[in-house]
């Protein structure tokens, strides 16, 4: 491990951080432009997180020791995803400790323990999250464990610095199953990170929420890193999106002479892929929460069949 | 190891069973509940650890004993090489938390109770360490029934209820017909010179037909105590029978005799096998593990819900045996290795996760007196200890890392992600695909053990007198706390684990993972390049917890730390009860919605109008009435028409026999 490495490790963290939530402001700012809304700015969650820091936390009666944790369990898991996904520079010391399959275990243990926290007041609504949450996370997860395993049959590995050094390598070839891949994988995104039309992270109050409806028990500083945690996951998702689907620009281990550039690319990329999704977003409406494993069923076996177009047509015979 | 004594490892494991049967006629014999708890259940735990240090020196060298007991020709052999050994390895360490948590646990039954039980429990565990080290058929027959006898006596110690009378019945009816189809595989892998012991047997070649015969034979066989679809009828009736040490003591070793009995008899003592044989088991695997996680998903019964899950544990490890056989045909041998580790693995982990589970539920269950989830709730703030190690069983077992559940799903995916090098394109289709259903078992999990913990020990209690309980005494704390240990070892410290079970990977598919897994220091594992895959447990935990404990440290230091407890929001509902949380009905529901063409579920739901409603729904094993039925009414279709041939009268009777007699007189012409 090299000093470089270990500072764009840091660095990178400190980035991931900083841009998650303005990652979330321009998607809300897009969204309120495309609704002829003028939208409160890019950087109304930094405003948010301000707020909800210096806000007296309440805490609910009953909770549990279990529930004062998780916040903090949920931070750092998804600071970690984040972290480890190479968005700069494929120079990061800490990635080999944790190849595709990991970076999914760590998301499914956020999952995990954000539904038992909504478990834990012990509500109507928490445990009807928890329910809806573990219903969209067990059909995601296959599906994403799939388009990982199509990019890592095609770079022979699952460690994500190699899958990127060798995607982007490639000629550029459109590649079937990587096509079938990708659907999946917005579909993927939309659903974990409750975005419609699985979930609407906009309203409260609805029998439909399943994101909000977990975390309606949470105040003040927990509330803060819980929304921190979530403008993470959607950065981690976005990163992963780019890191399988267009690697280019990515500055390879040694070259840091490359990170200016790699860093005014990922935010072209961001700020393009946050206009699609907030685009996505305005074209589709919410579907009935009893669609929802109709849709995520269509994502797995989309994923599915990105694999086997890849074993079937395009291995080397 | 033993060198120094002049010890031999299976003379240490052999001393283990032997003083494990004197502990239990002393146990017997005594009748003195507090001297069986205080003096023999731990010193069965010592026996334990012994075991478990003799498979760790019997995996570097083989060593074989014959006993003078037995029939005239045939004596006991017994042998101990690196794949008995670590099964040995897996009984020993995980029955020592079991035996420590029954010192707490049946601290208050009856003397005469708690006598017969000492007897039969150390039978068992004796029984089952026999399995691991027969050589012989008739020796591995006798242990076999053994285990199977004492373990049918510890299912009915609730003998007095009706219920645990029927599934005692169940287990012991499947337990037989298995038996008996181990018993023919043997009679088939003897091939007719009427030696039966397996050094024999690994020399005789059998054409592909008969080793097919015996495979299927020795798969339905220990098909049957493993739990494989169709034939895991009986765990989800036995498990919950059974005291809770004793259901954590089958699932979490039991189960493992018949992964033991299929790998030995078809990586072993045949010595050929067929690419098909993986498929199948590969199928059967995938099939049982989405049947046991789907069915867990809908339980309501804590016990049968963890039953459920060893169904799915079980139906893993059987699709590694299957990719192993596969990549072992073709020989493709580093990647057999692979699988082969991962499946050992998963065994390994299964033992102890499955078993820490289910004694946890022991504790809730003497605690609170309840089995059902829906009376349950809201037990970590009266049994905070308990619901901490319970904590780490649930997440070990819903495959999460860092814990160790995830380390073997990890090797096995990796194990399928190698499978493109095969030479047979329908193959290569297939296991994707298989793959993918993989996936989605073990992505469930996660679900079921949200539910599973959720329900017991989150959210508000359910019943009035869940808020006087006590949490777990010291005993049933230290058992668990032997397992949560072997949870966090077994997951932080992969590449030490792994180093051991390369002997036996050596032994069966010729091949280990050996140095690549530890080519990159300790810290990371890396099965077969780093370039290709890597994963570093210790180094994973460290980053969270360091994220976690900065996180906390910045906010406490920078924030204030004014915090106001109140009632729960709620969206403002200000009337809520404990009645409006989920119930494991209501959690199990969207499972329920979407496979309910699969599952068979009955409902009754009331009218708009109806004064009293009342709702009710149940969830069906459709597998009862599409293959228990039939053969049920087969059987008595049978003994009806075989009922037509008595008569009582004697003269019909000597009639058979002259017709007999004709017809075999006429056989010998």
């Amino acid at each position: 491990m090299t000093y470089t490495a270990l500072f764009f490790q840091l660095l990178q963290n400190a980035l991931v951080l900083c841009i998650a939530p303005l990652l979330l402001g321009w998607i809300n700012q897009c969204r309120a432009l495309l609704q002829n809304r003028s939208g409160a700015g890019v950087l109304q969650p930094y405003r948010n997180l301000i707020k909800l820091f210096f806000k007296d936390a309440v805490l609910a009666d009953n909770a549990s020791p279990l529930f004062r944790a998780t916040p903090y369990v949920l931070f750092a898991c998804m600071w970690l995803a984040a972290a480890l996904v190479p968005v700069l520079a494929t120079d990061l010391p800490l990635s080999p400790a944790v190849d595709v399959i990991a970076l999914v275990g760590i998301f499914a243990l956020a999952r995990v323990f954000i539904s038992l926290a909504a478990m834990d007041i012990g509500t109507a609504f928490g445990s009807m999250g928890a329910r809806r949450e573990m219903l969209v996370g067990f059909l995601a997860e296959p599906a994403l464990l799939m388009v990982l395993f199509t990019a890592s049959t095609i770079s022979q590995s699952t460690s994500l610095i190699t899958i990127v050094e060798t995607l982007a390598h490639k000629q550029f070839v459109l590649y079937p199953s990587m096509t079938f891949a990708g659907v999946a994988f917005i579909m993927v995104l939309l659903a974990e990170n409750a975005r419609i039309p699985v979930d609407n992270p906009a309203t409260h109050l609805e029998l439909t929420m399943i994101h909000e409806a977990m975390i309606l028990e949470y105040s003040a500083r927990h509330l803060a890193l819980v929304e921190w945690a979530s403008a993470l996951k959607l950065l981690a998702y976005m990163t992963i999106g780019f890191a399988l689907f267009m690697p280019w620009g990515i500055a390879e281990s040694g070259d840091w002479k490359a990170v200016p550039l790699a860093l005014v690319l990922l935010f072209i990329k961001l700020i393009a892929g946050g206009a699609g999704l907030a685009l996505l977003e305005t074209l589709t409406a919410k579907m009935r929460i009893f669609r929802v494993p109709e849709f995520m069923g269509t994502a797995f076996l989309l994923a599915v069949l990105g694999l086997l177009t890849h074993f079937l047509l395009e291995m080397p015979a | 190891m033993f060198d120094q004594f002049g010890l031999l490892p299976i003379d240490v494991a052999l001393g283990g069973v032997v003083t494990w049967l004197m502990l239990g006629i002393a146990g017997l014999l005594l009748q003195n509940n507090r001297v069986a708890t205080q003096y023999i259940f731990p010193a069965g735990a010592v026996c334990s650890l012994a075991l478990a240090l003799a498979g760790v020196g019997g995996l570097s060298e083989t060593s074989v004993a014959i006993l003078p007991l037995g029939l005239p020709d045939l004596p006991f052999h017994l042998r101990m090489d690196a794949l008995a050994s670590f099964f040995l390895i897996l009984l020993g360490s995980a029955s020592i938390g079991i035996s420590l948590f029954s010192v707490g646990y049946f601290r208050n039954m009856a003397n005469d109770t708690v006598a017969l039980l000492t007897l039969e429990y150390h039978v068992f565990m004796a029984a089952m360490a026999l399995v691991f080290m027969a050589d012989d058929a008739y020796m591995f027959m006798v242990a076999w029934e053994s285990m199977a006898l004492s373990s049918y006596f510890l299912v009915t110690t609730h003998h007095e209820q009706p219920e645990v009378r029927r599934a005692g019945f169940l287990y012991l009816l499947i337990a037989h017909v298995g038996a008996i189809a181990i018993l023919m595989s043997f009679g088939v892998m003897q091939g007719g010179h009427g030696d039966y012991t397996f050094n024999t047997m690994r020399h005789n070649h059998l054409s592909s037909f008969w080793a097919s015969a015996t495979f299927l034979l020795a798969l339905f066989g220990f098909g049957a105590k493993a739990g494989i679809l169709p034939l895991h009828a009986w765990l989800p009736e036995a498990h919950p029978a059974a005291p809770s040490p004793v259901s954590a003591m089958m699932s979490g070793v039991m189960l493992k005799t018949a992964i033991y009995g299929i790998l030995r008899v078809s990586f072993d003592l045949l010595d050929e096998q067929m690419w098909w044989w993986g498929v199948l088991a590969l199928a059967l695997g995938l099939i049982t593990a989405l049947f046991g996680v789907f069915f867990a998903a809908v339980q309501i019964d804590m016990k049968r819900l963890l039953a459920y899950s060893s169904i799915e544990n079980i139906g893993i490890i059987l699709v590694g045996i299957g990719l192993t056989m596969i990549f072992h045909n073709f020989q493709k041998d580093a990647m057999a290795a692979l699988a082969l580790t991962a499946t050992l693995y998963h065994a390994l982990n299964h033992a102890f996760m499955k078993s820490l589970l289910f004694l946890g539920t022991g504790s809730v269950l003497h605690a609170t007196g309840e089995r059902q989830l829906g009376k349950l709730g809201g037990l970590i703030h009266t049994m905070p200890k308990l619901a901490i190690l319970m904590l780490v069983g649930a997440l070990a077992i819903a495959g999460l890392p860092p814990l160790n559940g995830f380390v073997s799903e990890w090797l096995l995916l990796q194990a399928f992600l190698l499978s493109p090098g095969l030479p047979h394109a329908y193959l290569n289709m297939l296991v994707p695909i298989a793959a993918a259903a993989l996936v989605l078992a073990a992505a469930l999990s996660g679900y079921v053990m949200v539910k599973f913990y959720g329900i017991i020990f989150l959210g508000q209690p359910r019943e009035e007198k869940l808020l006087h309980v006590h949490d777990a005494g010291i005993w049933e704390r230290i058992g668990m706390l032997c397992m949560v240990v072997a949870c966090f070892v077994l997951g932080l410290f992969p590449t030490f684990i792994i180093l051991q079970i390369d002997y036996v990977t050596e032994m069966l598919v010729h091949h280990s993972l050996g140095g690549s897994a530890l080519k990159h220091g300790w810290l990371l594992l890396t099965p077969i390049q780093a370039e290709r895959a890597s994963y570093g447990p210790l180094i994973l935990f460290f980053i969270i917890v360091a994220g976690g404990v900065i996180t906390s440290l910045t906010v406490k230091k920078y924030y204030h730390g004014r915090l106001r407890r109140g009632p729960a929001w709620d969206c403002g509902y200000p009337a809520q009860t404990s009645r409006m949380q989920d119930t494991a009905e209501g959690f199990g529901q969207p499972i329920r919605k979407i496979f309910e063409w699969f599952m068979g579920v009955v409902k009754q739901v009331p009218t708009p109008f109806d004064t009293h409603p009342h709702f009710h729904s149940e969830t069906h094993d459709r597998l009862w009435s599409l293959f228990y039925e039939p053969i049920k009414q087969l059987n008595e279709i049978i003994g009806i028409q075989v009922g037509k041939l008595q008569h009582g009268r004697i003269h019909i009777y000597l009639l058979y026999s002259f017709v007999t007699l004709l017809a075999l007189l006429a056989f010998i012409q």
